[in-house]
């Protein structure tokens, strides 16, 4: 017999299922019996119906739809015997799914069965509806539930109290005539009814505000005195839990109390006293005493003030995290953050033990002391917290350095008494942690250095010396390279010594090393490497005596092979050659960065004014004086005041990185872009300008280097090198690409390859009209006499050019036919090119029969489609 | 509220799973994968809390225990006391299961489990704790077997009656 007929037990349907090796032989194993389930249903078979309910059940735990099974959980309920009803009710509360019709259906009953006489079964009744009941079923059997509600045994009225709950939350008008019984659940002696009838309280405060009052006026005693007696009373084995006498308990009267007292100063006094003897004397060496306490402060925090209990409950707080449990020193984390909103004096005692989390074993606790560090920090204590922060940085694990520093970088910004300490800091944490921070920390960190200008030579030589200890950390890199191109006369000549530096001596060649070192090293990045290297263009006019030196080096990286870094290079040494007089104006410091911009960028808004006032210079007539240097190196430092307002997002592009701060991630591209005439391109591209707002000043870009210089040689010089890349960018381009391809590889290979391999067959006019001509070509593989290489070439014999052009062909079954991609589609006019198509045909009935084929070719021309068809029979005979 | 309990074993294997809120088949099983995600992952000797608000949505928690080959798994808002959930699940596994089973193993709620969802249904009702005494749990589940045994019952059955079952 088959072993997984309708016949199987359940357990051996569960070792079938366990004895599968793979999640297919389960899948079978499980089809099989879905299947004979059903037919068992069709037949209305009654003798199995509650063991294959069951291994619905089973089945349905492993997540294959069972929802055929629903009815029979009906039919069971229905029927009179105890085990059927058990496993019709627990097939009901797994199998249903939200299909009202059903639940309609039982609806009748359950009520039969809420009027059992047998209590097991109204158990059942009442398990089943405190779990599925919907609001129709809740309306409709509530009267049967809160009758329970007084039923002589505890076990009904404990199911029955739950029972209710699930009702109000569904219809919670019904709330009003369950305050009455559940208030009488609240004297009862036995706790699982008193939880549930606590419980049940609780809820009902939840769902109605008159309930909320009723319990206020009426329970709070008896309630204060129900807590007080289990607090009080002795070690009784049954409900204890480690030692604690029902904590569940104990949880769901403070609960209530919780509920009770927020809002209400007289409730909450009634409760103070209760409330300390519970967090004062409860055992919290374990998990279950440390549960109620936990419970009893938050409690203590909800209810209205009462300083002293406040300070208690906190302390408590305090003492779980220096608990050993994990659990309680996450859950302290976690209150913790609640009670500052209500006590951050209280909470600030306990910086030290929280400080002490930060560097738990724990992911998820360090995570949460941290969080709460962060809440604790203020002006006053910024500085001994940033310091343990920074010092906790250095030995923390690297998957926890980004929480870390980020979080570090931004109390520095929020609560920094001083720029000399901000920049102290983020060197700090740059050079502990560089790569992890975002680029708007160290953007950030460059526009308040560019601000300080009493600490420029200060903050370079401090970045020269952790530079010179380490590159590890790019964004300090990044700093200090642009600070040495900014700063670098400063570094080398001691200039704005503060009283706690320590004197330091950099020779003008050591800072060109420096940058030379951060060009060369192959860990960092382009953006770095581009940095350096401006930064060594800056360098080479305020140092003369490595003028040369420098230009050495930026000739090097001409033959990078990074674009970026050869375009600049190239362009670089192009001034440092022929434009001495410029390069000192060229290079000049960066204005000063504006803060309010930056931030204002930040924040995601546009900046507020756009002053065009600094642009004024560019409009000099050709050829006067000597141009302003300020608009120059405005231009050049692409400052943000001329940009048009842009979109922030943009982001990314590479020359404003280039330029280290980029103020405005305006429209490089747009400047490129606009204008045919090269010159201009290269010449904003030089300066990387980009976000000149139009055509206009642009070109008067131009006129100001050139009317300094006199002569258009430079500008045609860049033009000539700018054809060169146009040049070079057409070849590039897929139309003649195609052509070059059919030129030399396409045919020259194949050809070359049929006469050397094989007999050479004719080429041959496949196909010809009036406006088109298809030529094949013909090659084979030696020893493969079968198989046969066309090369289409097709050819257009009108003055139009053709689009879209698509070759379709199609051969009978004894051929096989396989189509590489055309070369193009489109075939220029007059014959002015063609396109070529491979095709690889194989003969399977090769010496019998020869070649056949019928061909499709459409195209658009003059906006119009066309349709050529036609069919090839004059193939060479031995093919 | 309580949301879910869950058991799975330390391959993902679902051993139960009850779900105190309607959700579609596939849905729970899909939670179930992912909790079980986070849970093989989780590194020895840290809490039995996980973040459970991306996988479940707003407002839940989520508290595990690792006992043998099983890991129990319970699922909560926030009107629920997370280390009291922790005694919850010692108050199934050692002080219910246990005494049931005789050190209860993956096995016992394999081949038991309608059993384990009877006394689930003892302790936990509509999302809610119903009893807390595990002598009355026991005796609620003992009246019921009884119940089931008198009327000649066939799937609910201790391990050691099984072969009544091969009629």
């Amino acid at each position: 017999m088959n072993p997984f007929s309708s016949g199987t037990r359940l357990r051996d349907m569960i070792r079938a299922i366990r004895a599968c090796k793979t999640a297919a032989e389960e899948r079978a194993v499980v089809r099989k019996e879905c299947a004979a389930i059903r037919a068992a249903i069709n037949e209305n078979d009654q003798d199995y119906r509650h063991r294959n309910l069951a291994k619905l059940m089973f089945i349905h735990m492993l997540g294959y739809p069972t929802h055929f099974g629903q009815m029979e959980c009906l039919k069971l309920i229905a029927s009179t015997g105890f085990p059927e009803k058990r496993i019709g009710y627990l097939g009901l509360m797994l199998l249903l799914d939200e299909r009202q019709e059903v639940l309609m259906l039982v609806t009748n009953s359950l009520k039969q069965d809420l009027n059992h006489s047998n209590q097991y079964i109204v158990g059942l009744a009442l398990c089943a509806l405190g779990n599925i009941s919907s609001a129709e079923m809740a309306r409709d059997l509530a009267p049967d539930v809160e009758r329970l509600l007084q039923f002589r045994d505890p076990n009904i009225r404990k199911k029955a109290a739950l029972c209710s709950i699930r009702i109000i939350k569904k219809v919670p008008d019904l709330a009003e005539n369950f305050m009455n019984p559940a208030s009488s659940l609240l004297k009862e002696k036995h706790h699982g009814v008193l939880i549930t009838g606590v419980q049940l309280c609780t809820d009902l405060c939840k769902v109605s505000s008159e309930a909320l009052e009723y319990f206020r006026e009426n329970c709070i005693e008896g309630l204060v005195k129900t807590l007080r007696d289990i607090a009080n009373s002795p070690y009784s084995p049954e409900y204890d839990i480690a030692g604690i006498t029902d904590p569940f308990l104990h949880i769901r009267l403070l609960k209530l109390l919780r509920i009770l007292g927020q809002g209400d100063a007289g409730a909450s006094d009634c409760m103070t006293d209760i409330l300390a003897q519970v967090a004062s004397r409860t055992e919290s060496n374990k998990n279950a005493g440390n549960a109620i306490l936990y419970e009893c402060v938050e409690t203590i925090m909800s209810i209205e003030d009462n300083g002293g209990l406040r300070v208690l409950a906190i302390n408590i707080l305090g003492r779980f995290l220096s608990n050993r449990d994990n659990n309680i020193r996450y859950v302290g984390l976690n209150m913790l953050m609640k009670a500052i909103m209500v006590d951050a004096k209280a909470v600030q005692r306990h910086r030290a033990t929280i400080l002490e989390c930060v560097k738990d074993s724990d992911a998820s606790i360090q995570k949460r002391a941290l969080e709460l560090v962060y809440l604790l920090v203020n002006e006053s204590n910024v500085k001994p917290l940033t310091k343990e922060l920074i010092e906790y940085l250095e030995v923390s694990d690297q998957e926890f350095k980004g929480d870390i520093t980020a979080k570090i970088c931004s109390l520095v910004e929020k609560f920094s008494p001083a720029k000399i300490w901000y920049i102290d800091q983020m060197l700090k944490v740059l050079s502990e942690a560089g790569n992890f921070v975002k680029d708007e920390v160290w953007h950030a960190l460059i526009i308040v250095i560019s601000n300080a200008s009493d600490l420029h030579g200060y903050t370079v030589r401090a970045l020269y010396r952790v530079f010179q200890a380490s590159t590890e950390q790019e964004s300090l890199v990044r700093v200090a390279v642009w600070c040495v191109g900014e700063y670098g006369d400063m570094l080398v000549n001691n200039v704005g010594m503060l009283d706690i530096e320590e004197p330091i001596t950099v020779t003008e060649s050591d800072a060109v090393d420096a940058m030379e070192v951060a060009i060369k090293c192959q860990r960092l990045g382009l953006t770095t490497k581009a940095m350096a290297l401006i930064a060594l263009f800056k360098l080479s006019s305020r140092f003369p005596s490595c003028s040369e030196r420098i230009k050495d080096i930026i000739v090097q990286n001409k033959r990078s092979l990074v674009l970026e870094l050869q375009q600049r290079s190239i362009e670089f040494s192009c001034i440092l050659q022929k434009h001495q007089n410029i390069r000192s104006a060229l290079v000049e410091r960066m204005p000063i960065l504006d803060e309010k911009t930056f931030s204002g960028k930040k924040a995601g808004s546009l900046p507020t004014a756009v002053s065009t006032s600094s642009i004024i210079p560019c409009n000099l007539p050709n050829g006067i004086g000597k141009p302003a240097a300020a608009p120059i190196g405005d231009l050049l430092d692409l400052s943000s005041d001329d940009a048009p307002p842009a979109p922030v997002s943009s982001g990314g592009d590479f020359l404003q990185d280039l330029l280290g701060v980029d103020l405005s991630p305006a429209s490089a591209p747009s400047g490129t872009s606009q204008s045919p005439k090269t010159g201009t391109d290269v010449l904003l591209d030089l300066l990387s300008i980009g976000t000149s707002p139009s055509v206009q000043s642009s070109s008067s870009a131009i006129d100001i280097l050139s009317s300094s210089h006199d002569n258009k040689a430079p500008v045609s010089n860049l033009n000539g090198l700018a054809s060169h890349s146009s040049l070079s960018a057409n070849a590039t381009s897929p139309a003649s690409s195609a052509g070059m391809m059919d030129l030399l590889d396409g045919t020259g290979a194949i050809t070359q390859k049929h006469e050397e391999n094989g007999p050479a067959y004719p080429s041959l006019v496949a196909y010809e009209s009036s406006t088109l001509r298809m030529t094949f070509n013909f090659s084979r593989q030696p020893g493969n006499p079968q198989t046969t290489f066309i090369q289409a070439t097709f050819t257009n014999l009108s003055p139009n050019v053709y689009n879209d052009f698509l070759f379709q062909a199609a051969v009978p079954k004894f051929l096989q036919l396989h189509l590489d991609p055309a070369s193009s589609n489109t075939l220029p006019a007059s014959g002015n090119g063609s396109i070529t198509q491979c095709l690889k045909v194989t003969n399977t009935q090769h010496g019998k029969k020869s070649l056949v084929m019928r061909i499709r070719i459409a195209y658009k021309t003059n906006d119009k489609d066309v349709l050529e068809e036609g069919q090839i029979n004059n193939f060479p005979r031995d093919l | 509220m309580i949301k879910a309990v869950m058991v799975m074993n330390t391959q993902g294997k679902p051993r139960l799973a009850k779900f105190f809120d309607f959700l579609p088949v596939e849905k729970q099983q899909e939670l179930i994968r992912r909790v079980f995600g986070v849970l093989c992952s989780r590194p020895e000797n840290v809490s039995n809390f996980i973040e459970a608000e991306s996988i479940f949505g707003p407002d839940s928690r989520l508290v595990y225990n690792h006992f043998a080959t099983l890991y129990f798994v319970v699922v909560f808002d926030s009107s629920e006391n997370e280390l009291v959930m922790l005694d919850l699940i010692q108050l199934l596994v050692q002080q219910t299961l246990e005494r049931c089973f005789k050190n209860v193993c993956e096995l016992d709620i394999v081949f038991n489990y309608s059993k384990i969802h009877t006394i689930l249904d003892e302790i936990i009702l509509g999302g809610q704790v119903l009893e807390t005494r595990s002598t009355e749990i026991m005796r609620a589940v003992e009246e019921i077997s009884k119940l089931e045994a008198a009327t000649n019952a066939i799937s609910f059955i201790p391990k050691s009656a099984s072969s009544w079952l091969s009629r």
